[in-house]
């Protein structure tokens, strides 16, 4: 029966959530790129030795980490345009997304890095490699390795969070499934199909994630601290590491 | 300058806060020379050898390799990392815990300084690897990841790693401290076959017997000092020093065998 | 009423911040109670079946967004007939996810005990039960208390989605008193201020908790 009703409007919410779908990704692709790039930029600028930018940088993942997305994306949307930016309702949503996930990445990078023992760097060093050398050949390839699971995972809640987008009528899957909704009055099998929907993105992802996250640390290699037991939860956490 | 000194070390102090761990420690090596560093933990021997290539910038103090100043620019102002590189790769480092990158194969780790630094032609490098791999008797770990191979295995990895750099001096960081017992003497038969063949080096060791045998010259550093120095076997026979007795009496009773 | 804009919005914030708590509250004792509970289970039985039924709850709850996941309930539930209050729903909602977000921060902390410790309670003569509830339970506790807290946080972030619900919280009195007084960067600025004041006071209980515990 409930999967009957689903299957029979299926013509009808198909190409509706589907049109959804395709702003949901696109915000995911958007965003995360974003982030991305901008976590890199505020972790280097992090990890500065002492002064303004080291403290701007604190500052900022302070505070896009104790500060809701939706307030972000209200801000964005709702009330910069009283100092005459209007943003189209996409581009708050990416960019509400990309400011915040830009601080989570920034410690994902920071706890890569961290991950590896001084002793590679110095050995590295004291062979002659420059800075930059030293970075390029031996930091870097270790800080992948540790920051391609968690990276997955951060992902996977991004795209989760482009749902919040939808109260600022982005018209990506949740607000889709809303909308039906209100038209069909079958909430349990609308919203049921779109939490599919989300899953089926979703879960492979996280699947891959914890398999890279088993794979990467071969038997006798410690696990960095943070990743050892809660990977799957620093995505979105707010106590900042000393 | 045209004499044999190839190290010296000058007024060498080091301070972290308030802790002053090397106090005026002066020194020199001349080509050839193999020279050993022993004292009780905390005398600060380590820190002395790690600031002869800057990894351990002193706070006072001039570090001259060839006649010419380390670490320093002609304005006195200390080198970046960059500016130091050159220097550093002529010097060649052991470190305690080896420190092989565990991302590359034993061959690699070794191929990396010559390739990258010194701009050898990858063939050239992968060769030289290899032949420095069997120096050490490792020639046939050279494709393995270097997690898969014993810590005395590591070691020597790591040594023929620094040799790559075909350095002007040796610097060994306790080199067997980290090691089982039984894996020690492979790795100190390979240190002892670098001195036989004459290469300059600094050896940080607690394992006195060997310095003994391989070093020309020993210096005992307690509490940041130079105790007491000279030639290996009257040193370690004879000493003269109170603080060099009670030190080599203890280890005799096993307390400073492994520091 | 002649009410001054700051009264107005002191008291928007305040009484949002209530609720938040409120919801955040509840929602986080059901997590914490369903993730010890299931973790628990997870770790003292083989049984397939319930590891089965408890991945499939896990992987369900986790990879779907907490807004969909609160229509689902909150929409869903009413229309067969099952009518939620907002907080309520919220509560259930949030409470829900975070039981399965739980259950992996909990494993974890058990099987972060080392083994050693268990060894010795079973040559001890320990029942794995008593086992687990002597040495294993407090200890992974400990160890899972630092991701609490960061669940915690998220959480309490997470609340500000229950206006989408029609909650009373923070946002949803927020947006209808910038409905009513068009100030919209002041009344979500000083929300922002208002969760981070919340967020941040977690963060430093939580730090606080755990150096307590360490000096033990």
């Amino acid at each position: 029966m409930f999967l009957d009703t689903i299957a029979n409007n299926l013509t009808d919410w198909g190409p509706r959530l589907l049109a959804g779908l395709r702003l949901t990704l696109m915000l995911t692709v958007a965003g995360f790129s974003a982030a991305f790039v901008l976590g890199l930029a505020v972790e280097y600028f992090r990890s500065r030795p002492y002064g303004p930018v080291r403290f701007i940088a604190k500052l900022y993942i302070t505070i896009a980490r104790g500060v809701p997305i939706l307030v972000i994306l209200y801000l964005l949307y709702f009330a910069l345009p009283g100092a005459g930016i209007i943003l189209p309702s996409f581009v708050a949503g990416a960019t509400g997304l990309a400011l915040v996930y830009a601080a989570y990445l920034a410690e994902v990078f920071r706890a890569g890095l961290g991950a590896i023992p001084p002793g590679h760097r110095e050995a590295a060093v004291a062979s002659g490699l420059t800075p930059i050398q030293t970075f390029r050949l031996i930091l870097l390839p270790q800080a992948i390795k540790h920051t391609i699971s968690p990276l997955l995972v951060n992902l996977v809640s991004l795209l989760k969070d482009s749902s919040i987008c939808a109260l600022i009528a982005v018209p990506e899957l949740t607000l889709a499934s809303r909308e039906l909704m209100a038209e069909s009055f079958l909430p349990l099998h609308v919203f049921a199909l779109t939490a599919a929907l989300y899953f089926a993105l979703a879960w492979p992802a996280s699947v891959l994630a914890r398999y890279v996250e088993e794979r990467l640390h071969a038997p006798g290699e410690r696990l960095p601290a943070a990743a050892a037991n809660f990977t799957s939860n620093s995505a979105r956490s707010g106590v900042s590491q000393a | 300058m045209s004499n044999d000194i190839l190290l010296e070390v000058e007024n060498l102090s080091k301070s972290f806060g308030s802790l002053k761990v090397l106090n005026s420690v002066s020194f020199s090596l001349r080509r050839g020379e193999r020279l050993a560093l022993i004292g009780p933990s905390g005398s600060g021997k380590s820190t002395c050898l790690r600031a002869i290539n800057y990894l351990e910038p002193p706070s006072e103090g001039e570090i001259r390799l060839d006649g010419r100043v380390i670490g320093r620019r002609s304005d006195g102002k200390q080198m970046s990392d960059r500016e130091m590189a050159p220097q550093r790769a002529e010097i060649g480092m052991v470190f305690q815990h080896f420190h092989l990158w565990p991302h590359l194969t034993v061959r690699d780790n070794v191929a990396l300084q010559p390739r990258k630094v010194r701009g050898v032609k990858d063939a050239d490098a992968n060769k030289l690897a290899l032949t420095l791999l069997s120096k050490v008797h490792l020639a046939h770990k050279a494709d393995e990841a270097p997690q898969r191979l014993s810590g005395g295995q590591q070691q020597r990895v790591a040594i023929a790693r620094a040799l790559a750099q075909q350095p002007k001096v040796l610097l060994f960081d306790e080199p067997t401290s980290a090691l089982d017992p039984e894996l020690v003497s492979e790795v100190l038969n390979v240190i002892k076959e670098l001195a036989a063949e004459g290469r300059a080096m600094v050896l940080v060791t607690h394992e006195i017997a060997f310095a003994r045998e391989v070093a020309d010259r020993i210096i005992f550093m307690d509490g940041g000092r130079i105790i007491e120095e000279g030639d290996a076997k009257t040193v370690l026979d004879h000493p003269t020093s109170p603080r060099l007795r009670q030190f080599l009496a203890s280890l005799t009773l096993g307390e400073n065998a492994h520091g | 009423m002649g009410e001054t804009f700051p009264a107005l919005l002191s008291q928007a914030l305040l009484a949002g911040a209530l609720v938040t708590v409120k919801v955040a509250a509840g929602s986080l004792a059901i997590a914490i109670a369903l993730g010890l509970a299931l973790a628990a289970i997870l770790v003292l039985t083989r049984n397939r079946f319930a590891h089965g039924l408890i991945r499939l709850y896990v992987e369900a709850l986790r990879n779907v967004p907490s807004l969909t996941f609160l229509f689902l309930l909150y929409f869903g539930l009413a229309a067969v007939g099952v009518k939620l209050s907002s907080t309520v729903a919220a509560i259930a909602g949030l409470g829900l996810i975070g039981g399965a977000v739980c259950v992996d921060i909990f494993r974890s902390g058990f099987r972060s005990v080392p083994d050693g410790q268990c060894e010795a309670a079973a040559s001890v003569g320990l029942s794995p039960v008593t086992a687990f509830r002597l040495i294993v339970l407090p200890q992974g506790l400990r160890l899972a208390l630092p991701s609490i807290g960061n669940y915690a946080i998220s959480l309490l972030k997470d609340t500000s989605l229950v206006a989408a619900i029609a909650a009373p919280e923070v946002m949803f009195n927020a947006r209808q008193l910038v409905n009513e007084t068009f100030q919209t960067a002041l009344i979500y600025g000083c929300a922002a201020v208002v969760y981070l004041v919340l967020t941040t006071a977690v963060a430093q209980s939580v730090l606080l908790v755990e150096r307590r515990l360490e000096l033990r």
